[in-house]
């Protein structure tokens, strides 16, 4: 993969991520929300999830989340061999939920992350919050916070790589992905 | 082997599993760790994920079993797949249908996988080979042959207290000659990498030629279970005994009963383990079955996610667009 190129180093991911911080927190204080919890969606949006949720100070451990079983295109690739698994260590019946991701591409993982969580009970709202966002939507999903929106081609693709140091890369070849984000 | 393992996909997917011969250490081991990844959904609020949503399972019985065929269906239902049972009686074989007639028959009825348990080595494979292409076929059992998904699940139990199978000691005791449940560990612990896999057994109880097995042969319990992490006691399978294998189960008890006294030999840490359903009194004594080692019942919801696994795992090699993966 040549022709991959880096499009944003460590330190400016960590500038992204204070300023979503930011972001996050006016937006809890608009809608009052004192007591949020925070899923983070495997495996690049757990690691911005560990730093957003140290950053927020939020009192509840950080839940993870491995879609593998809610995809939708499970006919078509099969079974990931890597699963992980998901880890919800709360109650997450009316709780106000802050769900990370790396890239909101098509919109079929968020679809997927949410009818999971709605296996562990009813939250009282979810809001989401994605490092990129980029064209290529597919269904009608929406970021409440993002750090940086990269105009890209659809034959364009960003990946998040880390977990230290976090890099964001940009390439054009036909990557080893599972599925669209 | 120079014949195609009938198990893999051309991709080397699990497409089938009838055994766990000719199974590589790395596919065991996803296997185990998918099946981790499964163990979560039995505690949440709904006990389902939507993966074989619109899939049709048919758990085909032709021998008896309550708890295999019932974690089969358990499996199935979590994976939110639809559910046929058959407990197909040896009469009604008798009445003329073949095996092979009984497969035509349930594929007209679009059946996506077969759960099958009958009391003729290679009954899984037979149907592997003979049903349609996009169909999955899982071994719960033939004959004397293989049971994997119970070895995979007793791999899965030891993983979860011992962690690396590399520098573990394990004893299985008991009636090996009939037990297709031991012959599948044997394969698995081999092939994970288990330092030392012994069997215990009087003389009559063991295959002809003991030595192929691959293991350590022990006549004496005490001897054998010397210093073990674990310890897998095996059924007396008293409806495949014919002539005078065993004196009595009595006397049986008293040389290869698991009792309290004699567990002190293996490690302080050992666990025992036991596919179930047990003879208390012949295989062990009740104090151990239900003491603090034993992990028995620990087996059985393990073997619920064990098989949510290789189920998801060999229908998900139906996937159209696997090539470009």
């Amino acid at each position: 993969m040549n022709d991959d190129k880096i499009y944003m180093q460590a330190e400016a991911i960590n500038e992204l991520i204070g300023e979503m911080t930011q972001a996050i927190k006016t937006r809890l204080e608009v809608q009052q929300i004192k007591d949020p919890v925070m899923i983070g969606i495997h495996t690049g949006g757990v690691w911005l999830a560990e730093r957003l949720h140290k950053l927020l100070g939020i009192k509840q451990p950080l839940g993870t989340l491995d879609i593998s079983f809610y995809r939708d295109d499970f006919t078509r690739i099969g079974m990931n061999p890597k699963v992980k698994p998901s880890q919800i260590p709360f109650e997450l019946e009316d709780r106000h939920i802050i769900l990370v991701d790396d890239v909101l591409q098509t919109g079929r993982t968020i679809r997927a992350a949410m009818n999971e969580i709605f296996d562990y009970g009813r939250p009282a709202s979810i809001t989401l919050a994605t490092l990129v966002e980029r064209s290529g939507r597919e269904l009608p999903i929406q970021p409440s916070v993002v750090g940086v929106r990269p105009p890209l081609t659809s034959e364009q693709q960003i990946t998040l790589t880390g977990p230290d140091p976090l890099k964001l890369i940009i390439g054009t070849s036909k990557q080893e992905t599972r599925g669209t984000s | 082997m120079s014949k195609p393992n009938i198990q893999l996909d051309s991709h080397g997917r699990l497409k089938h599993f009838l055994t766990i011969d000719g199974l590589k250490r790395e596919m065991l081991t996803e296997i185990l760790d998918t099946a981790e990844s499964f163990t979560g959904v039995s505690e949440r609020v709904v006990k389902k994920v939507p993966l074989l949503r619109g899939k049709t399972i048919c758990n085909l019985f032709f021998e008896n079993s309550t708890r295999t065929r019932t974690t089969f269906e358990v499996a199935a239902k979590r994976l939110s797949a639809d559910v046929l049972n058959l407990n197909v009686s040896t009469s009604s074989t008798t009445k003329g249908e073949t095996l092979l007639d009984t497969l035509r028959n349930l594929e007209a009825m679009h059946v996506d996988m077969f759960v099958i348990r009958h009391s003729d080595s290679g009954a899984a494979h037979f149907f592997a080979t003979h049903a349609a292409p996009h169909i999955s076929v899982i071994n719960a059992g033939d004959g004397q042959h293989a049971h994997p998904t119970q070895a995979m699940l007793d791999m899965f139990t030891i993983r979860r207290h011992k962690e690396e199978f590399t520098g573990l000691r394990v004893a299985i005791v008991g009636d090996v000659l009939h037990s297709r449940v031991a012959r599948s560990q044997i394969l698995a612990l081999n092939t994970l990498g288990t330092s030392e896999v012994r069997v215990i057994a009087p003389r009559t109880l063991l295959p002809p030629d003991p030595r192929t097995l691959g293991v350590h042969i022990f006549h004496d319990l005490e001897e054998g279970i010397r210093d073990v992490d674990v310890v897998i006691m095996l059924r007396l399978q008293k409806e495949r005994m014919t002539g005078a294998l065993l004196p009595s189960e009595h006397e049986y008890f008293q040389l290869y009963g698991l009792t309290e006294k004699r567990l002190k030999a293996a490690k302080p840490d050992a666990i025992v383990m036991h596919p179930g359903p047990i003879n208390r009194g012949v295989e062990m004594d009740s104090q151990v079955a239900d003491g603090p080692r034993s992990v028995i019942l620990q087996q059985v919801s393990f073997g619920i996610a064990v098989r949510m696994a290789v189920m998801s795992m060999t229908m998900g090699t139906q996937a159209q667009g696997a090539a470009a993966r």
